[in-house]
C-alpha cells in the first residue's frame, strides 16, 4: 500500500470552492476540483482560524488549565477539561475517589447524548431532510409513519397538523430565517413529504429536549455549556443525611439527575434512534459513498473507566486501540506516551518546523507559525480565491499514528468495540444492521459514520443511567467523597513533572500532554479529534479523513453542494478544536505573506 | 417556490407565533414572562404584547470570528422565551454558520441581501473576536478576513450585539500574551451602537432578554460604562449569593470536600470571584435556573469580567478582601467568629452603617453613562 493509502488527487479538473461549510462549529473551507462528470477527483479540507491557547497557558498555575482549554470548544462542552484535568493528575501522580469518576462518566456521558442528537438534528438533518417538502404531508400518514416506528405520545395526525400549519405560516411570512437559500428541491432529498414533515417535528422537539439533557451539568457542575472541573476530583460535594445538605449535592439534586437521565434515555430510544433508522432507510445508497479512510484506519483512545484510576482497556467501556489496513483481526495497542505512535506534522500546515520531513511527539512539539499561502494560491490582501495545496494551506496540523493518517469518532469506537468483541457494542451494531438489512461493511462510509453516533448516544443513554444508579449505591454503602487533596498545594508537586490526559470526545480521540516546571505549565499540547479527521497531507503524500471521503463522491449539481455536505456533516466536524496553535514557546509571527 | 413566497407580507411576531399554535392566551403569558423579565412595571405586558403584535421579526445575522461557540450553544438553552420560539418567532436568524441551512455561495449570498433589503434595519450579533495578527488572516470566512466582514456588516446594523466575553472584552485568546492580537468588537465598530453582553458563555435567558427588550422598547437597553445592560450586569454574584450570609458569619469552605464544603459555606477562600464579578448568575441561575457554579460547589472564576484570565490563578483567593471594616479580612473574621458571633455581625453591620454615612458606591459598574 502506498502512503496515500490508494487516494491520489488529481487536480486538473474544475475548481470547486464551498466556504464557509456551515452547520459545524468553527471555520471549515473545502475546496474540489471535480471532473467532466461532476465526480471529486481532488478534496482540499483547510482549517481557516487559530487562536493559541496553547502558547497562553504557557507560564499558568496547572490547576487552572481546565478552564482555559475547556474554552477550545464550546460545543463538545468538558471534553477538554476532563482531558486536561487526568493530564495533570497523571504528571502530579493524583488518584480520584471512586465517585469522582462516576460523576466524571456522568458529565462526559451526558454530553455524549446531547452532542449527538443535537448533531442529528440541528447540524445534520437538513443535509437529509427537505423542510419545504414537509409542506405536502398529509398529518395522519405522518401520523401512522410516526406510530410504526415508535411509541413516543406525542405522534398523532393532530400534532403533525399544527406542525406542519406552523411551518406553512412560517415558510408564508416570507423571512425564512435559518432555512433561507438551502438546497429545498434538490433531486438528492430523497424522503416522502411524510418522513419530511416527522423529521421537522421532532427538529424542534429535539431542539426543546437537548436544553433539559444539559441540566445534568448544571447539577453537578454548576453551568451549561462550560461547567466547572477540578483536579483531583470534583467540586461538588456530596451531603445527604446531615443538617447543612441543602447546600451541597443532597437527594433532591441527585433524584433530579436521575430524573433527567431516564427521560433522556427515552427520547433517544423514542425519538432519536427510530427516526435515525428511518431515514437511512430511504438513503442506503449513501453506504456507497464518504468511507474515505474508514475502512482502513481507525482510531481510540478509549472512555469511560468503570472503577477511578484504573486505565486498562478492561475497565474502560469504550475500548481503546487501532485498526491499520482494514485488519479487523488485529487491535493495535495505543500509547499516549510512545514517542514513536502520535506524531504531528506540519510540511502542509501554516506553521515552521526545522525539518519538515518529520514529525514531532506532542511533547516535543515546537510551534513557528507561518501563514504563507503558498506560490500557487490565489490571494490578495481582501480575498483568498484558492489555496496551494502543494504548499501549505491550512491552521490544521496533520497528526499520524505510526506515519498512518487515521479516522476517529462514533465509527471508529464502535468498530474498535465490535472486532474487540465487546459483546453490548456488538448487539447494538448487528440490531441496526438487521433492521436495515445491511452488512458489517456498510458502516464505512457517510451513513455508517450517521449511524454509528446514533447508535452510540443509545449506549451513551443506557450507560447514563446505570452510572447514576452506581453514584446512588455508592453513596448508599457510605462513600461520600468527591476530591482528594493531598496533592492540591504546589507544595506537595515535584519539581518537575509530566503527564498525558486521553479523552474520547464525541468526534473522537483526544489526548492532552503537559510538562509542569517549578509548578507551573511549561508546555501544553492538545491534539484533538478534528485534527485528525480534518487533516491536511503530510510530507510522504497521506491524506486526512475529510480529504479521502470526498474523493469518487460524485455531486449533481457543484454549485450546490448538498452531497459534500452530507459527507463532511457526516464527521461532525469541530473546527475551533482542531485549529489551534501547538507550540513550546510561542515563537514569533511571521510576516503575512501576500502574492 | 420561496422566492415566490418572499414577495408575500411579513408577519409580525405575534401572528408568527400563533400560527405556530400559540394560543392568545399563550401569546399573553409569554408577553407577561418576558415582562417580569425585563423588570417592567404593571403597564409592561401590554407593552410587550404590542410590539410583539405589531412589528415584522427583526432580522439578525449572527457572525462568528475567535470564539468556541459557547454563546450559540448557550442561547438554545434559553428556557423563557424557548430558543426554538425566538428563532421562529422572535427574530428572523437570516445568517448563522451554525445553524443555517444554506453553505458557500448560497450562504455568503444572504449577508449581501440582508444588507440590501434592511439597511439600517437588523441587528449584527457577533460572536468571538477580530485577530488583527497576520493582516487578520488569522480568521477568514468566505476567503476574506473576518475583519473587513465585521466592519461590512456593522456598518449598515441598526446596533451590534457582542455576544459573550469574547467579542465584549476579547476573552481566553486575548489572554497573556494574546499571540492573534485578539481584539473586542467595541473597539472596532464606529457609529454604531455597540451592546456587550459578557460572560463565557452568557447566560441563555440573559441572551434572549437582551433581544427582547430591543423588540419590545424599539431601542438598546440601558448600558453601563462597559457597554452592559445594567438590567443584568448591575450587580456583583456577592451581592446576591445565596451563601452570602456564610460569608458575612465568617464560614468558608477551608479544603475541597471538607466538612464547610458539605455545609454549603462561603466559597471565598478558594478563589471564588463573586465579589468582583458583575453578572446575573446568583439571581437568574443556569439553565432554566437549576443552579449555578457556586450553588454546586466550585467558586465563580469571574467569565464575564474584562481580563478574568490573567487574574488567576483561579484558587488564589481575592486579595485583601475587607469586607469587614478597615483592619479585618476573612481570616480575623474567622477568628473572631471563633470569639463569638455577634462581634462579627456588630463589625459587618458597623461597616454597613459607615457606608451609609458616607454615602460610598460599588466599585465601578454602576457608573450613570450611558452609551446611547
Amino acid at each position: 500500500m502506498t502512503a496515500n493509502l490508494g487516494f491520489t488527487p488529481d487536480a486538473s479538473g474544475r475548481r470547486v470552492v464551498i466556504d464557509p461549510i456551515t452547520r459545524i462549529e468553527g471555520h471549515l473551507r473545502i475546496e474540489l476540483n471535480v471532473d467532466s462528470q461532476n465526480v471529486i477527483r481532488n478534496a482540499v479540507s483547510v482549517g481557516t482560524m487559530w487562536r493559541g491557547l496553547e502558547v497562553i497557558l504557557k507560564d499558568r498555575d496547572p490547576r487552572d488549565a481546565w478552564a482555559f482549554v475547556q474554552r477550545i470548544c464550546g460545543v463538545c462542552t468538558g471534553t477538554h477539561a476532563l482531558a486536561s484535568v487526568r493530564a495533570v493528575e497523571d504528571a502530579l501522580g493524583i488518584d480520584i475517589p471512586e465517585n469522582a469518576n462516576l460523576i466524571r462518566n456522568i458529565m462526559h456521558l451526558t454530553l455524549y447524548v446531547q452532542d449527538h442528537l443535537v448533531h442529528f438534528y440541528h447540524l445534520h438533518a437538513l443535509d437529509w431532510v427537505d423542510v419545504v417538502s414537509a409542506l405536502n404531508a398529509d398529518p395522519a400518514a405522518t401520523s401512522a409513519l410516526a406510530q410504526s416506528i415508535s411509541a413516543w405520545p406525542k405522534s398523532s395526525p393532530g400534532y403533525f397538523k399544527e406542525t406542519r400549519d406552523r411551518l406553512a405560516k412560517f415558510v408564508g411570512s416570507g423571512q425564512l430565517g435559518p432555512f433561507r437559500n438551502g438546497y429545498w428541491g434538490h433531486p438528492a432529498y430523497k424522503l416522502p413529504p411524510e418522513a419530511n414533515l416527522m423529521a421537522v417535528a421532532h427538529y424542534l422537539e429535539a431542539l426543546e429536549f437537548q436544553r433539559e439533557i444539559v441540566k445534568i451539568h448544571t447539577v453537578l457542575a454548576g453551568k451549561n455549556p462550560h461547567p466547572h472541573w477540578l483536579v483531583g476530583g470534583v467540586p461538588s460535594a456530596i451531603n445527604v443525611h446531615n443538617s447543612g445538605a441543602v447546600g451541597a449535592l443532597n437527594l433532591e439534586r441527585l433524584n433530579m439527575v436521575s430524573e433527567i437521565a431516564r427521560k433522556t434515555r427515552d427520547f433517544i430510544t423514542q425519538v432519536y434512534v427510530p427516526d435515525l433508522l428511518a431515514i437511512a432507510s430511504f438513503y442506503k445508497d449513501w453506504t456507497k459513498w464518504g468511507g474515505g479512510i474508514s475502512s482502513l484506519n481507525l482510531m481510540s483512545y478509549g472512555e469511560f473507566p468503570t472503577r477511578a484510576n484504573d486505565q486498562s482497556n478492561a475497565n474502560l467501556g469504550m475500548p481503546r486501540g487501532a485498526i491499520i489496513g482494514g485488519d479487523l483481526s488485529k487491535i493495535e495497542q495505543v500509547d499516549l506516551k510512545d514517542p514513536s505512535h502520535i506524531q504531528e506534522f506540519v510540511s502542509h500546515s501554516w506553521y515552521k518546523y526545522p525539518d519538515e520531513s518529520k514529525g514531532l511527539h506532542p511533547w516535543d512539539g515546537i510551534t513557528e507559525c507561518d501563514f504563507n499561502p503558498g506560490p500557487n494560491a490565489k490571494i490578495t490582501p481582501e480575498k483568498l480565491t484558492q489555496v496551494d495545496e502543494q504548499a501549505k494551506y491550512s491552521y490544521i496540523k496533520a497528526p499520524r499514528f505510526k506515519g498512518q493518517p487515521m479516522e476517529v469518532g462514533p465509527l471508529a469506537r464502535l468498530v474498535i468495540g465490535y472486532a474487540s468483541g465487546r459483546e453490548d457494542i456488538k448487539t447494538l451494531v448487528d440490531g441496526a444492521l438487521t433492521k436495515l438489512g445491511l452488512p458489517l461493511t456498510s458502516l464505512f462510509s457517510t451513513l455508517g459514520r450517521t449511524a454509528a453516533r446514533g447508535l452510540e448516544a443509545q449506549w451513551a443513554a443506557d450507560r447514563l443511567v446505570a452510572s447514576v444508579d452506581q453514584l446512588f449505591d455508592n453513596i448508599r454503602n457510605g462513600d461520600i467523597n468527591t476530591c482528594s487533596t493531598e496533592k492540591w498545594e504546589p507544595s506537595s508537586w515535584p519539581k518537575t513533572a509530566k503527564g498525558a490526559g486521553f479523552c474520547e470526545a464525541p468526534r473522537g480521540a483526544l489526548g492532552h500532554w503537559v510538562t509542569i516546571k517549578d509548578t507551573r505549565i511549561d508546555n501544553y499540547q492538545c491534539v484533538v479529534p478534528t485534527t485528525w479527521n480534518a487533516s491536511p497531507r503530510d510530507p510522504s503524500g497521506g491524506i486526512g479523513a475529510y480529504e479521502a471521503a470526498l474523493m469518487g463522491l460524485p455531486v449533481v449539481d457543484p454549485s450546490k453542494p448538498l452531497e459534500v455536505l452530507r459527507v463532511i456533516h457526516s464527521f461532525d466536524p469541530c473546527l475551533a478544536c482542531a485549529t489551534h496553535l501547538y507550540g513550546e514557546d510561542g515563537g514569533s509571527l511571521a510576516e503575512i505573506v501576500v502574492r | 417556490m420561496t422566492d415566490s413566497l418572499l414577495s408575500k407580507r411579513v408577519l409580525t411576531t405575534a401572528e408568527a407565533m400563533m400560527s405556530r399554535g400559540i394560543s392568545r392566551r399563550d401569546f399573553m403569558g409569554f408577553c407577561s414572562m418576558t415582562a417580569i423579565m425585563l423588570g417592567l412595571g404593571p403597564d409592561g405586558v401590554g407593552q410587550v404584547a404590542q410590539a410583539m403584535e405589531t412589528k415584522p421579526r427583526l432580522p439578525v445575522l449572527w457572525l462568528h470570528g475567535l470564539e468556541c461557540t459557547c454563546c450559540s450553544e448557550s442561547f438554545i438553552r434559553s428556557s423563557h422565551p424557548q430558543a426554538s420560539d425566538v428563532i421562529l418567532s422572535m427574530i428572523s436568524l437570516d445568517y448563522d454558520d451554525t445553524l443555517m441551512a444554506a453553505a458557500g455561495d448560497q450562504a455568503e449570498a444572504i449577508v449581501d441581501e440582508i444588507i440590501r433589503d434592511y439597511k439600517g434595519n437588523y441587528i449584527l450579533a457577533v460572536e468571538g473576536n477580530v485577530p488583527l495578527a497576520d493582516n487578520g488572516w488569522n480568521c477568514f470566512v468566505g476567503g476574506r478576513p473576518f475583519k473587513h466582514r465585521l466592519q461590512e456588516t456593522a456598518r449598515h446594523a441598526k446596533a451590534v450585539i457582542a455576544w459573550g466575553t469574547c467579542a465584549s472584552f476579547g476573552c481566553v485568546q486575548a489572554a497573556r500574551p494574546n499571540p492573534t492580537q485578539s481584539t473586542p468588537i467595541s473597539k472596532l465598530v464606529e457609529h454604531v451602537p455597540v451592546i456587550n453582553v459578557p460572560g463565557c458563555p452568557p447566560i441563555a435567558e440573559v441572551m434572549t432578554g437582551v433581544l427582547s427588550y430591543i423588540l419590545t422598547f424599539d431601542r438598546l437597553p440601558e448600558l453601563d460604562r462597559q457597554r452592559r445592560p445594567k438590567m443584568f450586569y448591575g450587580q456583583r454574584i456577592h451581592d446576591k449569593c445565596y451563601r452570602r450570609a456564610h460569608f458575612d458569619a465568617g464560614q468558608f469552605v477551608e479544603s475541597w470536600d471538607d466538612d464547610g464544603a458539605r455545609l454549603g459555606y462561603c466559597l471565598y477562600k478558594m478563589g471564588c470571584r463573586g465579589p468582583t464579578t458583575y453578572n446575573a448568575c446568583s439571581t437568574i441561575g443556569w439553565n432554566d435556573g437549576v443552579s449555578f457554579p457556586i450553588k454546586s460547589g466550585h467558586g465563580c472564576i469571574g467569565c464575564s469580567e474584562e481580563g478574568f484570565w490573567d487574574r488567576g490563578p483561579f484558587y488564589e483567593r481575592l486579595p485583601d478582601m475587607r469586607q469587614f471594616g478597615i483592619e479585618a479580612n476573612a481570616d480575623t473574621v474567622g477568628k473572631v467568629t471563633a470569639l463569638g458571633l455577634g462581634a462579627a455581625i456588630a463589625v459587618h453591620t458597623g461597616v454597613s452603617v459607615a457606608r451609609k454615612v458616607l454615602g460610598s458606591k460599588p466599585e465601578n459598574g454602576d457608573e450613570k453613562d450611558n452609551q446611547e
